[in-house]
């Protein structure tokens, strides 16, 4: 059975990550639409996939957070990723299978994945 | 929304959006298959005018967005089961949400994933505490964030990945023991 007195070895594990967690202003930052449009479209996987992955691989300097309306609903669920230093990305129509692509390409090896962006997104448009 | 538990996820978000220091979520299932959900903040509140309008789809305050398809979404939600939504609020003092649904209905969605639920909503406001609780005529259980703060000291946001990986567990093994 899990107990919360596992949590004070969380907080003992993470004190020592602690050095580095502390320059958040050079993390990296990725922010889930998570408003009435954003969930009705199946932002809610999409967001657990990204804290899961993060915790799996135990990557630093990554903060994941909950953002509302992004405005573009139909493009929903919506993902910006801030690299520090570099324009803000715009990932749309986020499926949970695609968030190990964006957390290897984008936030490990710093390579934007191009075909899941807004821009790749409103040239199929444009063809259609 | 295909679950009841998105409704919350999206509802949860007018609590803290309105300053709420504390919230509390309470889903209660009783006889007759009827479910209780309460959540309850001590956000700003609303005014009466406001109050009266929520339900509204095309009533909302877009550049606070505090309102818009949340509410009215909720509302249809419980009233397709033969349930009801009914909303208290005081300016200054908090809000208080409360629908009712019955489960057996045919147009009753699936309360869904609670535990993963509740753990964004912790995740999404990693200042505010919230206390969660799931009873049903079996048994019942609770979780505090106050609680989970005490273990994991001021060094430790509610929001780090490793305590949402947590809590989701903590919560699955709740709700199998329901």
């Amino acid at each position: 059975m899990k107990s919360l007195e596992e949590l004070k070895a969380i907080r003992e594990q993470m004190k020592k990550q602690l050095d580095v967690r502390d320059q958040s202003d050079n993390n990296i930052r990725v922010a889930v639409g998570m408003a009435t449009c954003g969930i009705a479209a199946g932002a809610k996987p999409v967001l657990t996939a990204f804290l899961q992955e993060v915790d799996r691989r135990n990557l630093r300097g990554i903060s994941v957070t909950q953002t509302g309306c992004i405005g573009v609903c139909r493009l929903e669920p919506i993902v910006e990723v801030y690299v520090p230093g570099q324009e803000k990305v715009t990932y749309v129509k986020v499926q949970p299978e695609m968030v190990p692509t964006i957390v290897t390409e984008h936030l490990v090896n710093r390579q934007v994945v191009t075909k899941f962006t807004i821009g790749a997104a409103e040239r199929e448009e444009e063809k259609a | 929304m295909k679950e009841l538990s998105l409704h919350l996820l999206d509802i949860a978000k007018n609590s803290t959006a309105a300053g709420a220091t504390l919230v509390r979520i309470e889903l209660t299932e009783s006889a007759q298959r009827l479910l209780t959900i309460r959540v309850a903040d001590n956000g700003r509140g609303m005014p009466p005018s406001l109050l009266a309008a929520v339900s509204d789809p095309f009533t909302t305050t877009r550049t606070t967005r505090k309102v818009g398809l949340g509410i009215p979404l909720y509302r249809m939600a419980a009233e397709q089961t033969g349930g009801s939504v009914e909303l208290e609020s005081a300016e200054g003092s908090g809000t208080v949400v409360t629908a009712r649904f019955h489960l057996d209905h045919l147009d009753c969605a699936p309360l869904g994933d609670l535990p993963g639920t509740f753990a964004l909503i912790i995740q999404g406001s990693p200042q505010v505490d919230f206390l969660f609780s799931h009873t049903t005529l079996r048994g019942g259980y609770t979780l505090d964030t106050r609680e989970m703060r005490e273990m994991l000291g001021p060094e430790v946001a509610l929001d780090a990945p490793e305590v949402f990986a947590w809590i989701t567990e903590y919560l699955w093994e709740q709700e199998a023991g329901l």
